[in-house]
């Protein structure tokens, strides 16, 4: 826990003096947002299109946060200076896992009252909570994945492209069932329960996607 | 004497470039090798392996008793890296890259004020990384590269950027104490002085070792004529 502190504090330490990540993600998202609001030449937007809409636009703003993850570690020497410590490696895993889930946070934060102002027909009230639980798994399967596949990418030429392109197919999944999840949140009416269907495949995929991170971190950060 | 560094056949390639190529040698610990060569020869490299940063391709290699990279979780933390890249964070000031190391490593906040006012970095700790000169980057490096006092010091030209006064500063932190001297690994292009701090000599061209002796016995013209 002593290293999970010490990283996750200099991780968010780096974003307070550089905002690097959460405000780039945020004026996307809601560039994202402007956009579909013209685009769709609707004044307002509400179930699966809701639902789509929102999950597509924060995994798109999420991959900013992606991208910028290990360009510090990379360019700085963060990286060696972490693997010269006599510590787990997984925890560098876990904190870069946690700062993102942060950043995500922050963004929906921002993020969500704009989609129920700028697209969304419903008030959000009612589903306030059920949309605050689907929105953190959501985040930690974004996370997770983002945290290994972030790792692979920034060691690459071609990380800014390769980065979205191993991550978005295994994101897949997390749109499919966040967007399950979401669609009955953001009908009229509202609150139109979880389908626990979607609730398991979400919490399920996190969690096989943590604990293989977990095993194939440490030796991805081998030479 | 117990050994600390012991190398049989160590090699190390890049794809088909081989960078170290049939490096062996034995050292003692509390002793110094300086590692001289010309740009490329492989001296960054070697460093890189004793850290445990870079897997050998061929050969074996002993640090501490341990082998690596077998047993590369035994020997880290007690090795010190001091390389071209400082390891710290521009946007954070060099008492928070410290701290953060200490964190990592386990050691007490104190030996960060202590480090920072002998590197003569006290009065601008605070400040971050990315204000500094090359020199004071240098001494904060330096101060990350001891934080966990290591028994074995791996020094990539460790007076690169540094005036005589903060070379002079840094000198008791890099060779340790008469009690307890470290175990250093230099490189250096500066044939007099790198031979009047070394114990032994090691000479690489091309990556391989083409001198290997008691510092004692090489002369500066048997240095310089690596560099021709």
């Amino acid at each position: 826990m002593r290293v999970l502190a010490a990283v996750l504090r200099k991780e968010l330490r780096l974003e307070l003096r550089t905002f690097e990540s959460v405000p780039g993600m945020v004026l996307f998202g809601l560039t994202i947002f402007v956009v579909f609001h013209f685009g769709l030449e609707r004044a307002s937007v509400e179930g699966d299109l809701a639902a789509g809409i929102l999950v597509v636009t924060l995994l798109f703003a999420g991959m900013l946060g992606l991208n910028r993850l290990y360009v510090a570690d990379e360019e700085q020497g963060g990286f060696d200076g972490f693997l010269l410590a006599p510590v787990d490696r997984t925890w560098l895993f876990v904190a870069k896992a946690t700062a993102l889930f942060a950043y995500l946070v922050a963004l929906e934060i921002v993020m969500v009252p704009a989609f129920a102002l700028l697209l969304l027909e419903p008030g959000l009230g009612q589903a306030l909570p059920e949309l605050v639980l689907v929105l953190a798994l959501t985040n930690a399967g974004f996370a997770i994945i983002a945290a290994l596949v972030g790792a692979i990418a920034v060691r690459t030429r071609a990380r800014d492209l390769l980065g979205p392109l191993i991550a978005l197919p295994l994101l897949v999944p997390v749109v499919i069932a966040a967007a399950g999840l979401l669609e009955p949140l953001l009908r009229e009416g509202g609150a139109g329960g979880l389908d626990a269907k979607w609730l398991a495949i979400l919490g399920l995929y996190d969690l096989v996607f943590g604990l293989l991170s977990v095993a194939v971190f440490d030796p991805l950060l081998e030479d | 004497m117990t050994t600390a560094i012991e190398l049989a056949g160590l090699g190390r390639a890049y794809g088909e470039r081989a960078a170290l190529d049939g490096v062996s040698l034995s050292l003692p610990a509390g002793s110094t090798l300086v590692v001289f060569g010309p740009n490329g020869a492989g001296k960054s490299t070697l460093l890189r392996i004793l850290a445990t940063l870079l897997r050998p391709t061929t050969g074996t290699v002993r640090v501490l008793d341990g082998e690596l990279p077998r047993e590369a979780w035994k020997v880290r933390g007690r090795i010190g890296l001091l390389g071209h890249d400082p390891l710290l964070y521009r946007e954070l000031s060099a008492r928070e890259n410290l701290r953060y190391h200490a964190r990592l490593h386990a050691v007490d906040p104190a030996r960060v004020d202590e480090l920072l006012d002998a590197v003569g970095l006290g009065a601008r700790a605070d400040d971050p990384i990315s204000t500094y000169s090359r020199g004071m980057v240098q001494r904060a490096a330096a101060a990350r590269a001891v934080l966990h006092d290591p028994e074995l010091l791996l020094l990539d030209e460790p007076r690169a950027n540094l005036d005589p006064a903060a070379a002079a500063a840094l000198e008791p932190l890099l060779t340790g104490t008469p009690e307890r001297p470290r175990t250093r690994v230099v490189t250096s292009h500066d044939p007099a002085g790198g031979l009047a701090e070394a114990d032994v000599a090691l000479g690489l061209r091309a990556g391989r070792p083409v001198l290997l002796a008691p510092a004692a016995g090489v002369t500066v013209d048997q240095i310089g004529a690596l560099y021709r």
